[in-house]
């Protein structure tokens, strides 16, 4: 760990004049401070946020709700509101990490975890992301847990969270205080970036500006569900995860919101996949079509390949289930 | 006063069930739980000595060739950095478990990537991590370093001398059942909790080095000969360890590396390697390819038994995984050919990794036993029932003790074993398909040279005293009852005092012979005061009880401090392994019985329900004897579901090097454990009729999983560890 600076900003704007250039913010430290140890982020300075007034889950005037960017996942996951209206989110927080990381990560933080990638987390290999032009190690090395949708030839990376799978399938926005002090709202199915050229970038935030808060819709209803695949049975990153919210309307399905962790730089949706979905009656015949779709570009490296068929059983039993079951 | 058993012979005297105390046996709490889980308890990296500076090591980024330039002012000028040290005694590799002497020293000769090649000394531990990572390092690479573990072009040898009798071939040929079948299993790390650690103190004359390491005896020797110092110059302190699974059988570098630093600064000196040196340059276990070819008559007696295998490790290094082990007397079969070869690579060294041998050879030989009873319809447990030989089928000696029938039975009655119906992918319940399967387990039993002193104080307490370790297994909790047992006291009235060189040298922990060979010391130091007590008290041995701080003979009852008067009684004992390692085929048995379900759409596999019984001679304290069959059973879902190190091909580094990508089983992988302990007395395994524990409950758990996700699904998975992918090829559609 190198030498940095601490400091604890007095408020809101206070912390985007300390986040200039090489600094980070730190909330509950759970990933960054990993990093840090191995060199992996090397901040000459922590703006500490943790005393800004930025917790709380309350209602918003259309019916939705406002998590404050520090309210920890554990908190977030134990919400009655969350659990009765947006049960997918609780489910989603529940099936990552630990318990204990779970008591100290934050809702902003979470969106911020950067990738699992082996070859990210080892600065004695080359990564496009850690040290853009480097090269990518995991194109050619081992993948198994790499993207299989959106990737680049600069990066395979893939996102790695949860909570930001369900999020993206209740189409909740992020909300960002610029350095000025004003605000904007980003959705969380464009916050997260696809790789491209520029695999440095995991999201849109710009310098100097900080999450303050996920604000939800108001409750779409319907079933429910998060079904996370992972190699052991907790304390491991998806595979392949599937959030799910599924409205029916008789025997079609009313809508069907889908987010997908494990298979690309970001939480993936597709609203082709959504669209075609939306008035059909349940079938396995249509789920699989609807796999199709989601898997067209689908392209293994090697050792991930087994994601593309996991992708579809998954999406079935998710639909399925969801459904209320299909033949 | 030593008093020295060589043990040629079976002990039939039987004499701890002749011993009033009561105590043998009993599920008694450790002693040391308490410290333990309140913090106190002081292992190696946590003694607070004045003027302690901080050693990081620094691990080679190429996987062959030489260190050409080292740039010590790269980091020289960094804030509290101190020293830069690559000195000609620091040691490139751990040593090999019971070597005695130092390993490969050449830390400038690199021969695998994450070898340690310099450790950066600095004020703080943070400050030496960095300078650390960016001290600046020039080689010289060899392209011919051969990184991927199954390359084929990796060079290869004949370890040791292949079994072959008759004709295996043959054999096959005219089975009325045979199987034939490959697998793989991959490498493993122990991953103890506490990572390898020690902090180095010079006077000038003595090195005292606190360490975490198994075997003290062998250490010191080992410690001693890469710095060029006598071993008498060497003070190893060890009394607790936090896991060990054979990663601290040998001293490793950085116990090495904190010395020469120390004698270099005259300063106490702490290194710790960081989590990810531990996985990169400690030991692991080899990954095997298997290759098992069982044939059997019309009955399923087996005929022909072959077990090949191809191990790897890096040149230089003697050790090869030893799957075929419980391979050469487990099973019958007149016809056998038993071989290993070792590739040599330029990985990490391979090296025990717990149960080295059986650990992953009974797993491979259990699934195939598996795949025969289901090519003859026939119930796997009793496959197994008709498959006990009378002798050691190559060399023709007797078995010692042996209740593997009585395990399968004890095993198969507690779980509510099936065997009726075998057919695989029969039972579901909502998307989850289930199934049961079950595995023998067997173990070599190992004794070893120890020794200890048994004092009997004055006032009636003892104190039991040797440099044997206890790395979480409970042998401060079995040696004071071993004593007071034998001594007719409490065990909380015998002080154990372990892991300091200087006290006699006890066997060390290591193959499961701990409790059976430093157990037989106290054992031998006891039997002598309790002679020299029975002269006391006018009277022989034999007839002397000792119970509850009191002698008694005939008709006479004394108080120990009374028939003492004043002196205190120190005996030492001395247990050496004799004729009897050749004279019996010795191993310690079990049978597995597992429940799984396999999810029917993502090929997820959650262990359910997992029964062991298992014999291993005396039990010595049921409760932590049952401690490590469970732990063992963990070891077993681990490496059946979870555990594999990857390496990347290109250049020999581990992509996984911490506990979050290397999985190890967490709570929620792990159900219900039921241990049974099967009881059994085993005069040739030790004179306490014990033999070991340890290891027992990993040698063939997975195997029982491997079984019973067949049975589950229909899928045969012959390539551990056992992940989702592997499973999905195959799994039917949902």
């Amino acid at each position: 760990m190198r030498p940095f600076q601490y400091m604890r900003p007095e408020g809101l704007d206070h912390a985007g004049q300390l986040l200039r250039d090489g600094a980070r913010p730190i909330a509950g430290g759970t990933n960054l401070l990993d990093l840090m140890k191995l060199e992996v982020e090397a901040p000459d300075r922590l703006v500490d946020i943790n005393r800004l007034p930025l917790g709380g889950i309350a209602p918003t005037d259309d019916g939705g709700v406002r998590i404050g960017a520090l309210v920890t996942n554990s908190a977030c996951a134990a919400d009655l509101q969350i659990r009765r209206d947006y049960p997918v989110l609780a489910r989603a927080i529940l099936a990552g990490a630990t318990f204990q990381l779970r008591n100290m990560a934050t809702t902003g933080g979470n969106l911020c975890q950067r990738t699992r990638c082996y070859y990210f987390t080892n600065i004695d290999q080359p990564c496009n992301k850690r040290q853009p032009g480097s090269g990518c190690g995991a194109i050619g090395g081992h993948n198994r847990i790499h993207a299989i949708l959106g990737a680049s030839d600069a990066c395979i990376a893939t996102y790695p969270g949860d909570m930001a799978v369900a999020l993206a399938a209740l189409h909740a926005d992020v909300e960002i205080e610029r350095p000025d002090g004003t605000s904007r709202t980003v959705p969380v199915r464009t916050f997260h970036r696809l790789p491209g050229d520029t695999p440095d970038l995991d999201n849109v935030l710009e310098a100097g500006e900080v999450i303050t808060a996920v604000i939800l819709p108001p409750p779409a209803g319907g079933t429910q569900l998060y079904r996370k695949v992972r190699d052991r049975s907790s304390y491991a990153f998806a595979l392949v995860s599937v959030a799910a919210v599924v409205r029916m309307d008789g025997d079609t399905i009313g809508s069907a919101a889908l987010a997908f962790g494990g298979l690309a730089h970001k939480p993936w949706h597709d609203p082709r996949v959504e669209q075609l979905l939306a008035g059909q009656r349940p079938s396995d015949a249509l789920f699989h079509q609807a796999a199709d779709l989601l898997l067209e570009d689908a392209e293994g490296q090697g050792e991930n390949d087994f994601k593309i068929p996991l992708t579809r059983r998954t999406l079935l039993a998710s639909l399925r289930e969801a459904t209320g079951g299909a033949a | 006063m030593t008093r020295s058993l060589t043990m040629d012979r079976p002990d039939d005297r039987n004499r701890l069930d002749a011993m009033a105390q009561g105590v043998i046996g009993q599920p008694l709490d450790r002693p040391d739980g308490p410290a333990k889980v309140t913090g106190t308890a002081r292992y190696a990296a946590e003694y607070q000595i004045a003027g302690c500076v901080e050693g990081v090591l620094v691990t080679a980024t190429i996987s062959k060739g030489d260190v050409t330039a080292i740039d010590e002012a790269s980091v020289l000028s960094m804030p509290g950095v101190i020293a830069v040290i690559s000195d000609e005694r620091m040691t490139a590799r751990a040593a090999q478990g019971g070597a005695g002497e130092a390993p490969v020293q050449q830390v400038r000769q690199v021969q695998y990537y994450g070898q340690p090649i310099a450790v950066v000394v600095a004020e703080t531990f943070e400050q030496a991590r960095d300078a650390a990572k960016h001290l600046k390092v020039t080689y010289r690479a060899d392209d011919a370093a051969i990184t991927d573990p199954h390359s084929a072009a990796a060079p290869t040898e004949t370890y040791d001398e292949p079994i072959e009798q008759g004709d295996l071939a043959q054999a096959m040929a005219q089975a009325a059942h045979a199987v034939d079948v490959t697998y793989t299993t991959e490498g493993h790390n122990s991953a103890a909790m506490e990572p390898h650690a020690s902090i180095a103190q010079w006077d000038g004359q003595m090195l005292t080095l606190h360490a975490s390491l198994q075997m003290l005896a062998y250490n010191q020797k080992e410690l001693a000969d890469s710095l060029d110092l006598q071993p008498e110059q060497v003070r190893l302190v060890s009394p607790y360890v936090g896991g060990g699974f054979g990663s601290k059988l040998g001293i490793s570098p950085e116990g090495v590396a904190a010395a020469v630093a120390a004698m270099q600064l005259n300063r106490p000196v702490r290194v710790v390697m960081l989590r990810q040196q531990v996985f990169q340059c400690v030991m692991r276990r080899s990954e095997t390819v298997q290759r098992l070819r069982l044939a059997a008559d019309a009955e399923g007696r087996l005929t022909g038994f072959g077990h090949e295998a191809r191990v790897s490790n890096l040149p230089e290094e003697e050790f090869a995984e030893p799957v075929t082990q419980a391979s050469e007397f487990l099973y019958p079969g007149e016809n056998r050919r038993l071989a290993i070869e070792l590739a040599r690579v330029n990985l990490m060294t391979a090296g025990s990794v717990r149960a080295p041998g059986e650990a992953v050879g009974m797993q491979v030989l259990e699934s195939a036993m598996d795949e025969l009873a289901n090519a003859m319809g026939l119930d796997p447990v009793e496959l197994r029932l008709r498959n006990i030989p009378d002798r050691h089928p190559s060399e023709g000696i007797p078995y010692s003790s042996r209740k593997l029938a009585e395990c399968l039975k004890a095993g198969a009655d507690r779980f509510g074993w099936n065997g009726a119906d075998r057919r695989p992918a029969q039972r579901r319940e909502g998307e989850w398909w289930i199934g049961t399967g079950m595995a023998n387990a067997c173990r070599v039993h190992n004794i070893n040279e120890a020794q200890a002193s048994v004092t009997l104080m004055a006032d009636g307490t003892a104190i039991v005293a040797s440099d044997m370790t206890d790395i979480g297994t409970g042998t401060y909790a079995i040696l004071g009852q071993i004593a007071g047992e034998m001594l007719g006291l409490d065990p909380t009235d015998v002080l154990v005092q372990l892991g300091d060189t200087d006290l006699p040298p006890g066997s060390g922990s290591g193959g499961s012979w701990g409790a059976a060979s430093t157990g037989s010391a106290v054992f031998e130091a006891c039997e002598a005061i309790r002679e020299h007590l029975a002269e006391r008290l006018g009277t022989t041995e034999a007839e002397l009880t000792l119970k509850d701080g009191f002698a008694t003979a005939g008709n006479r009852r004394v108080a120990l401090p009374e028939l003492l008067a004043g002196a205190e009684v120190e005996r030492t004992g001395h247990f050496k392994p004799g004729e009897i390692t050749e004279a019996f085929a010795a191993a310690m048995y079990g049978a597995f019985f597992a429940e799984v379900a396999v999810n029917a759409y993502t090929g997820e596999v959650r262990v359910r329900r997992f029964t062991g019984a298992f014999s291993m001679g005396r039990v010595l304290n049921a409760k932590t004897a049952t401690s490590q069959c469970m732990g063992g059973m963990v070891w077993g879902i681990g490496s059946a579901l979870t555990e594999g190190l990857t390496f990347d091909p290109r250049d020999g580094h581990i992509v996984n090097p911490d506990l979050a990508e290397y999985h190890i089983p967490v709570n929620l992988d792990v159900p219900h454990l039921d241990v049974v302990l099967v009881d059994e007395r085993d005069p040739a395994g030790s004179p306490l009729q014990a033999k070991g524990v340890g290891e027992l409950g990993i040698c063939g758990a997975a195997g029982a999983i491997n079984n019973a996700i067949h049975h589950a699904c229909g899928v045969r998975v012959r390539s551990f560890p056992m992940t989702p992918d592997k499973l999905l090829a195959e799994l039917p559609d949902p």
